[in-house]
């Protein structure tokens, strides 16, 4: 067999932290062949960034390669004099990040960060540098490159940043590409976009990719092998396709098993067939209207400001981010509103909570009018107990300050219905509806998981009793087998306290899990609606089917 | 450009107005009688009557400040009647005096505090970060009249390196020709190196003591925005790519982390200006702060207002300056 051009062997890696060294990467092996694409997927968590950063030797200065060997063709890393190294990155072996916009310089124009690196590496002199990073701009095909030169990073869209990142990467032709969960946080049809740019340039020039990512359909889409790792230890490795046919390890069963993918109900995703009590009969009110939207517009104007208009200059048209929405949520009922970011589905469900006012169009709760109630006074309005929402992000949707009783308890103090003992009573039986155990509750923020944060989220969600919850992508922040704990938590609750359900998501597999009706919107109005099976299975819009169809999923 | 200067000079008037607004009611509900002061202490109530008539303190409130307005709008900030002279004069003659100590200072802040919270971010933890914890304590803690009086014992009395700190300059030298108001660059512009010599060396002691004082945030500030531009995600594609360690640390760093620098900068500057009071008095240094100070002891309120109006309209061309340097540095700032 011929000599794999990174080999790692026995890795190692240990973090100096207060509570003393942990390992984060335990004796890690791989090794990636010439034009190879390697995949390694795992949780939070699971070591796989931090295998990476020590490949490349930018671990931060907590961390240090305790054991083990890297050669890169046949060179040591490990050993390499920093010298050496620095020469390495970037002209034999580079990386691409995830939160693209971040991962440049934000005061710097994209073009000279590219130059940065065309000069650094002597691939560009003074005066043709220019001229090359435009070259590697026209490369991943960013229209425009002259201009695009000046650009800053904010002028840019993620999925643009994403491509002048790749283009950074591989101005100098290298020979490995280390792609750290390249797509996170970006729309699943810029996902596709950016996933087969990599996948055609790298092809092109022979190289080898180290994709890691912990969406297990990503990796079987792209990767020729794949290594599932689990707290910092390679559980499984293998042929992409062996390793999905027939997955050997536990850990890859589980975390297949928790991957949303076409043909699963939601109750598949869960481990085993764990006891749940039986669902209760339907809730004889079920299939009245619970919440009617009609008309729905909110519009926001495009600056001018106050000197353009004393200069008498008319101001520009203002920006529709919501285009005459109408949709009913029906009492016990889930609607799905799906779209990619700047679809206007984060803008309606805030209209809808009442913590936005909308520009035109009406909301009925139960037949009665809110839309009129100003957001700022529904705060005191009795329904406001009536409406409540689960937040996209577990973490900065509570208060650091508060512990976990406190933030469940907080809207039932605000409401005043209850105190002292019995309101201590009454969070212990929601923390017991969400499965949050009780000696849990006194625990601050940081002192949860993801998975018990988002349980507290839930519970305070519910502590009122609400009719409709809005969900706002709950579960993106989350690990997939966490995430399939949740949409079933949530799904239980739905039964068992009768509310209805507004999910708010950029991921039709999920939406198609928890819901029974769904909404694609695209630039703030309604592309399709209708039962979840028809919309997902036989698509009639030509941009559902493009969302669909862009939804990388393992084989199975 | 001058359309982003003209909108921003058009949000600052409302404030200038409030600031008329405000130092005009604020200097007639300070206690003391400015007439009884001016009668002297055995004055007659006739006399007192007709000072105050003189005055015109017998009107209406509302009478006094259309009065101030029109004055204000004339350019005539009234007289001071502790020195006798017009306002505005004085404040003229006064004002680069406080500004050319303050500006020194400050740039000796600025070149010490700097690199001293950068190397402190790069060497986290190492002796040059708790020198820096030292100095900024120190800063922070010391009372500028207390550093300025140890400077004077230490360096004056003790070793005799400095002069007398006896004002701008020696009793036996002529003031150079004035051109800016500034000795250091009206000596310089004369080509009369002996002067310039004479007015650095008054000027070193209490620029040493303000920038002892004005070191302190700077430096703190430097350095917590160094460890945040050094753990940013842009830092870390930058090391990536292979760029060197001066490339990273320079270009990439530490011009983001100036970016917080600039803003304290400007409010360290405002708050030196007018703040430097104490450091005047000990060096006898003929500025706007000590000048003020004793016309409100005095009650005497023209000085007083004509000190505020001038310090608030230099606080707000100040952040004028400092948004307009974040724009040429930062391009977000550009749009909006």
């Amino acid at each position: 067999m011929e000599m794999p051009l990174l080999d790692v062997r026995d890795l190692t890696v240990e973090f100096a932290t207060r509570r003393g060294t942990v390992q984060a990467v335990k004796r890690v092996n791989l090794s990636i062949g010439k034009g190879e694409t390697l995949g390694v997927v795992g949780e939070s968590g699971s070591g796989k960034s931090v295998t990476s950063y020590a490949v490349m030797r930018i671990l931060d200065r907590a961390g240090r390669i305790a054991e083990g060997a890297v050669s890169f063709s046949g060179i040591a890393l490990r050993e390499l004099p920093e010298r050496e190294m620095q020469d390495l990155r970037g002209r034999e072996i580079s990386m691409i990040f995830q939160n693209p916009r971040a991962a440049l310089n934000p005061i710097r124009s994209v073009g000279r960060q590219i130059a940065d690196v065309l000069l650094q590496h002597g691939q560009a002199t003074r005066a043709n540098a220019r001229a090359k990073a435009i070259e590697a701009l026209t490369q991943v095909r960013i229209a425009r490159p002259e201009e695009r030169y000046d650009a800053y990073p904010f002028e840019l869209s993620g999925g643009m940043c994403q491509r002048v990142v790749i283009a950074l990467a591989l101005a100098c032709r290298p020979r490995l590409l280390i792609a750290d969960e390249p797509t996170t946080g970006l729309d699943v049809t810029t996902q596709k976009v950016v996933m087969e740019l990599v996948t055609e340039l790298t092809r092109e020039r022979g190289m080898s990719t180290l994709l890691i990512t912990h969406d297990l359909g990503l990796a079987a889409a792209y990767c020729d092998r794949v290594a599932v790792m689990e707290k910092g230890v390679v559980v499984e490795q293998a042929e992409a396709a062996a390793i999905f046919r027939a997955p050997a390890h536990p850990y890859t069963r589980r975390l297949m098993r928790a991957t949303p993918r076409p043909g699963a109900g939601l109750r598949d995703l869960l481990p085993q067939e764990a006891p749940r009590p039986a669902d209760p009969p339907p809730d004889p009110r079920q299939g009245e209207a619970l919440l009617e939207v009609a008309g729905l517009v909110k519009e926001y104007s495009r600056g001018g400001g106050l000197l353009g208009r004393l200069a008498g200059r008319a101001a520009p048209a203002p920006f529709r981010a919501v285009d005459g929405l109408s949709f009913t949520v029906r009492r016990g009922e889930s609607l799905g509103l799906v779209g990619e970011s700047g679809c206007g589905k984060s803008t309606t469900s805030m209209m809808v909570m009442r913590l936005l006012d909308p520009t035109a169009g009406s909301i009925r709760l139960k037949g009665q009018e809110i839309s009129g109630i100003p957001a700022r006074g529904f705060a005191s309005s009795p329904l406001r107990s009536r409406i409540q929402m689960v937040f996209q992000d577990p973490t900065d949707s509570l208060n650091p300050r508060l512990t976990a009783a406190r933030a469940i308890a907080d809207p039932i103090l605000r409401m005043g219905t209850a105190r002292g003992a019995a309101l201590r009573a009454r969070v212990e039986e929601l923390a017991g509806l969400v499965g949050l155990p009780r000696p849990l509750l006194d625990r601050f923020p940081h002192q949860l998981s993801g998975g018990q944060k988002a349980r507290v989220g839930i519970a305070r969600a519910i502590a009122l009793d609400p009719e409709l919850v809005i969900l706002d992508e709950p579960t993106a922040a989350l690990d997939v087998s966490v995430q399939a704990v949740v949409l079933n938590l949530l799904q239980d609750l739905k039964l068992r306290l009768g509310m209805s359900y507004l999910f708010v998501s950029h991921d039709l597999h999920v939406v198609r899990l928890l819901c029974d009706r769904v909404i694609v919107m695209r630039q703030g109005r309604v592309v399709e609606e209708g039962p979840v099976e028809q919309v997902l299975e036989a698509p009639r819009a030509d941009y559902t089917r493009e969302l669909l169809a862009a939804i990388p999923h393992p084989p199975v | 450009m001058l359309r982003t200067i003209a909108s921003r000079l058009g949000t600052a008037l409302p404030s200038l107005a409030g600031v008329v607004v405000v130092t005009f009611l604020l200097t007639r509900v300070l206690p003391g009688d400015p007439a009884a002061y001016f009668a002297g202490p055995v004055a007659s109530p006739e006399a007192i009557a007709q000072i105050r008539a003189e005055l015109g303190l017998d009107q209406p409130l509302l009478a006094q400040f259309a009065r101030y307005l029109g004055d204000l709008a004339r350019g005539d900030l009234g007289v001071s009647l502790t020195t006798g002279q017009p306002v505005l004069a004085d404040i003229a003659a006064r004002l680069p005096a406080s500004i050319e100590l303050t500006l020194l200072g400050l740039l000796l802040a600025v070149c010490t505090a700097v690199p001293l919270g950068v190397l402190a971010a790069l060497r986290q933890g190492s002796w040059i970060d708790h020198l820096c914890r030292l100095v900024t304590t120190a800063g922070v803690s010391l009372p500028v009249f207390f550093t300025g009086l140890l400077a004077v014992y230490v360096f004056y009395f003790l070793l005799g390196w400095s002069p007398a700190p006896l004002g701008r300059l020696d009793s036996f030298m002529s003031e150079p020709a004035r051109v800016t108001g500034f000795f250091l660059v009206d000596s310089a512009l004369a080509g009369d190196g002996e002067t310039f010599r004479a007015a650095l060396a008054q000027l070193l002691l209490p620029a040493i003591t303000l920038a002892v004082f004005a070191l302190a945030p700077l430096a703190r500030i430097t350095r917590a925005s160094m460890l945040a531009a050094l753990s940013a995600d842009f830092v870390r594609t930058a090391r990536a790519s292979g760029l060197n360690g001066r490339t990273v640390v320079l270009r990439y760093a530490f011009r983001n982390a100036m970016l917080p620098v600039l803003t304290t900068l400007g409010m360290v500057f405002s708050f030196l200006l007018g703040a430097n009071v104490l450091v005047e008095k000990v060096f006898a240094w003929p500025g706007i702060g000590s000048y003020a100070v004793e016309a409100l002891i005095a009650s005497d309120f023209a000085p007083v207002q004509g000190f505020v109006l001038i310090m608030a309209i230099l606080y707000i061309l100040l952040n004028l300056f400092i948004d307009l340097l974040y724009g040429l540095v930062d391009p977000r700032m550009k749009e909006g």
